[in-house]
């Protein structure tokens, strides 16, 4: 059951990086709009996400937020050194599935299903930086049943276990220039499906007044531990079939540890704002190390990500018993550094714009909707560490546009 | 419906708003500056044919530094380029049919290890296209040849060029003349190489004709005089630039430096390869008795290395003496007069010697015109002055390069032309050439630590398509700075290397 119910979710989701390195930042319609704000935000099932100790706080007896984004990413290069130029369409459909439940007065139980990180990058097959990525396709499922505690009517803490499974099919050419005796390039794919791994997530909210809360979230890191995944070289000369044998392959891959702090003030009955900032542990992302068992090298390719921040803020407007209205702004820190601009996350800073509305149909049921625009501003950048001593860089720009729709039930 | 409506808009809104857009399209600066390469005709000899791996093959001509730059130049006005058609080698194997010595590209046969033609009948043949060229490179051209009427007559063959007669317009053409017809407005000249690289490529058995000026009269291995080529050099100029064109010339690079003369080391001789050939042993101990030092006992002592044995022809003969001393060994008494005659001449080599890249595969061999144990290639055999350039022809050599580059130059400056400095460019490389894109490149022969980064084909003289690349975007440096364009250039990793193949049937 677990197994179906894990192919049922990775089929479903295909996402695509656009927020700093390979972090989605798609996780509920209602915060989404309101600039992806919500550690101090109550006002749905999503909270369970944004900061599980909020659910305490949620006035229904049952909360149910569903949603998905429909994702287009767009990046274009250039060298005008070389005349190059490439692109990078793709789509995607993140979702997430919120639950919680009442179970009294002071504990309230949830479950939450999401899609944090990934990245999907498909450049054309041989293009110019094709000895560092042709594609990548990652995934991340989470799964994170969770409870909140409510202590006094001020403060409540909440968090659980996260239970990740997820898949990597990245492929490249194994250098600049080896073609089998057709000419076509050699290219290496290392697939590994069925990856799992553990965290948690943990929070506390604080009240210190009836309009003002303050929220703090912490998501550990989770180191995604690809063992025994398929290596398949293609296109080998002959010469070289030999040694560019297929095999299995080892790599970790860290999804970083990310701390959440915010506020939301109720200005008036209708008006509220929130201000978010997250701070991702993105040092942890040193090197992708792939280790081959063909006693080929190990693949070495330095990252060095940077610790990077995030300014959010949003704001919601009540208008009516049936509109409510969203709109928000965030500031997205690139952990990329120079020299490391590796096509496989070609993401600078960005700068995001979203907006929603919620459509209450009666009572228990409301209709959502957001959109967010990532703005990219054009940036020359390289990644100079490839292992034969080149750089490969040139001008990237990107543009994110994702438009979302979700339900929520409450009762 | 309402919110529908809104949903699409937002969708709309989305699709128009998600294409990214540069300040300034990749082709924005591009611009050929002071120059017209509406025509562009090249001159020059293999260097300038695409030739490598020891021939012109239909794959391999499409990456002569000619087309490349072409392509460049079609992005700021470049006319069509043209090349002599190898479309009859069907299956890339370069050669010429039923010319000796014009055997098939070299590729390395994995299974044995070296460079070898690559198996199969060439299908290039002498069948007159009788067509003038953008790319008018004509592979052994000397630059005197550049003006030869009936250079590309086959009937003067030995004499005319198999490569001219397959598309000279005339019996009488000559290569100049042919690539007037072009009416260039454009173009490189990089010709001369030949003038000095088929004297030292034979091991200086040529002639120095410095000081000669009767060219008809030199030999095909021979230094042409310096003044001579000054004086064709400039003819060729003043034709070129004639109906107004630019362009750039290239300077003859310093062929000592290149794979054909420093892969072979001079102390090739490993001591474990010779420490049990007694025979050897006492060959070389009895030498450096009788030759006063010039041949030193070989080294035993494992991890040092012996040189080769060569002749040479500047030395005193010391004949009379190997002879009359072996004549009282017992061992060597029979042999006296032919050790005489092998050995009046020999030294071991130093640093200040090079070995040519053919040797390789001679040295530790037997020679056939040897008698055991007085035939191993380079041990008991010295090696001939085909395969060695002395200190006295490597002088010969460098002084008429220096000449050469010296007309190129002063030619250059009084016709307003760019010149590509070609000569500095190989010194670079021999230390470690950096380009653009950070890689580092080397004047280093083949071998499989290099496969991905080596600049020169299996012949060890001519580039390979990745060093054609590599030139291009040096003449286009040149072209950008000189005259004012900016013109791209072309990535040297993305051109291939050597053809490797696991078997050569």
């Amino acid at each position: 059951m677990r197994k179906l119910l894990s192919l049922t979710l990775l089929a479903l989701a295909s996402s695509t990086a656009f927020a700093g390195g390979y972090r989605v930042a798609l996780q509920g319609q209602k915060q989404l709009a309101m600039g992806h704000t919500g550690v101090a935000v109550v006002n749905s099932a999503e909270v369970a996400f944004f900061n599980p100790a909020g659910m305490a706080f949620l006035e229904d007896k049952f909360n149910l937020s569903v949603g998905a984004n429909a994702l287009f990413a767009e990046t274009k290069f250039q060298n005008s050194t070389y005349n190059w130029e490439s692109s990078t369409s793709n789509f995607g459909t993140p979702f997430s599935i919120y639950a919680t439940y009442k179970v009294n007065d002071w504990l309230s139980a949830g479950l939450a299903i999401y899609s944090p990180y990934g990245s999907s990058v498909a450049w054309d097959q041989d293009w110019h930086g094709s000895h560092l990525v042709n594609n990548i396709d990652l995934k991340a499922i989470f799964v994170q049943p969770t409870v909140s505690v409510r202590i006094g009517e001020k403060f409540s803490v909440g968090g659980g276990p996260i239970y990740v499974t997820g898949s990597v099919d990245f492929n490249r050419n194994v250098d600049r220039t080896t073609t089998n005796e057709d000419g076509e390039r050699t290219d290496l794919t290392i697939n590994a499906k069925g990856i799992t791994a553990w965290g948690y997530t943990a929070g506390f909210m604080f009240n210190p007044t009836s309009k003002l809360r303050i929220g703090m979230n912490y998501r550990s890191e989770i180191i995604m531990e690809a063992r025994d995944g398929d290596a398949t070289f293609n296109d080998v000369p002959s010469y070289a079939a030999g040694t560019l044998t297929n095999t299995t392959f080892n790599a970790d891959l860290p999804l970083p540890g990310e701390l959440t702090t915010g506020l939301s003030y109720q200005v008036t009955d209708k008006w509220l704002v929130a201000f978010d900032y997250n701070y991702t542990l993105w040092d942890v992302y040193k090197s992708l190390d792939v280790e081959f068992n063909n006693g080929l090298p190990t693949s070495v390719n330095p990252r060095n990500y940077q610790n990077a921040s995030t300014y959010r803020v949003g704001t919601q407007y009540v208008a009516t018993e049936k509109f409510t209205f969203r709109a928000g702004w965030y500031f997205d820190e690139s952990p990329v550094q120079d020299g490391f601009f590796a096509p496989e996350t070609p993401r600078n800073d960005s700068m995001g714009f979203t907006g929603g509305l919620t459509y209450q149909v009666n009572k228990k049921l409301g209709v959502d909707f957001s959109f967010l625009y990532l703005h990219f501003d054009e940036i020359d950048n390289s990644y100079d560490h490839f292992n034969d001593g080149s750089s490969f860089g040139g001008t990237y720009k990107s543009s994110v546009f994702s438009p979302g729709v979700g339900i929520t039930y409450g009762f | 419906m309402k919110n529908k409506f809104i949903y699409l808009v937002l969708i709309a809104a989305g699709f128009a708003s998600c294409e990214p857009e540069f300040e300034n399209e990749v082709n924005a600066n591009y611009s050929s500056g002071d120059a017209d390469f509406s025509s562009y005709v090249a001159i020059g000899n293999s260097l300038t044919a695409g030739y490598m791996d020891r021939t012109v093959s239909r794959v391999g001509q499409s990456y002569s530094f000619p087309n490349n730059l072409s392509k460049q130049f079609a992005l700021v006005g470049g006319g069509e380029f043209t090349q002599p058609s190898f479309a009859e080698d069907i299956n890339n194997l370069g050669g010429i049919f039923g010319i000796p010595d014009f055997s098939n590209r070299l590729i390395i046969n994995a299974s044995v290890g070296g460079p070898q033609p690559i198996a199969g009948t060439s299908t290039v043949t002498l069948t007159p296209q009788a067509t003038a060229y953008n790319n008018m490179g004509v592979p052994g051209a000397k630059s005197f040849h550049l003006l030869a009427p009936g250079y590309g007559n086959v009937a003067n063959l030995p004499n005319a060029n198999p490569y001219f007669i397959r598309h000279a317009t005339s019996t009488t053409a000559t290569v100049l003349g042919d690539a007037m017809l072009k009416s260039p407005t454009f173009f490189t000249n990089w010709i001369g190489g030949n003038d000095i690289l088929s004297y030292a490529t034979s091991g200086g058995v040529g002639v120095n004709q410095t000081g000669n000026i009767n060219f008809a009269s030199y030999g095909i291995n021979d230094i042409t005089d310096p003044g001579v080529f000054a004086s064709v050099y400039s003819t060729i100029i003043t034709t070129l630039t004639s109906g107004g064109a630019k362009g750039v010339v290239a300077t003859i690079p310093s062929v000592t430096s290149i794979p054909y003369f420093t892969t072979v080391p001079y102390n090739a001789l490993p001591a474990e390869a010779t420490a049990t050939n007694i025979n050897a042993l006492q060959l070389y101990g009895f030498l450096a008795q009788v030759t006063g030092g010039r041949i030193s006992p070989l080294s035993t002592v494992p991890g040092t290395r012996n040189p080769v044995l060569i002749t040479d022809e500047t030395l005193t003969s010391l004949s009379s003496q190997i002879t009359g001393a072996a004549a009282g060994v017992p061992s060597l008494a029979p042999f006296a007069s032919a050790l005489g005659q092998l050995y009046g001449k020999a030294r071991q080599a130093t640093s200040n010697d090079l070995i040519l890249l053919p040797a390789s595969g001679k040295i530790g061999n037997p020679n056939s015109m040897g008698i055991a144990p007085f035939n191993v290639n380079g041990v008991t055999f010295p090696l001939q002055d085909e395969d060695v350039l002395i200190p006295f022809e490597k002088s010969a050599i460098a002084t008429a390069t220096f000449a050469y580059n010296a007309s190129i130059t002063s030619i250059a400056a009084s016709n307003g032309l760019a010149v590509a400095n070609m000569n500095a460019i190989l010194g670079q490389l021999v230390s470690g050439l950096k380009v653009e894109d950070g890689t580092i490149y080397t004047a280093n022969y083949f071998s499989s630590a290099t496969a991905s980064t080596v600049l020169f084909s299996l012949d060890g003289v001519h580039p390979n398509a990745r060093g054609y690349a590599v030139i291009t975007n040096e003449i286009i440096k040149v072209i950008n700075s000189y005259y004012n364009a900016n013109i791209p250039f072309v990535s040297a990793a993305g051109f291939p290397g050597a053809t490797i193949l696991t078997s050569n049937n």
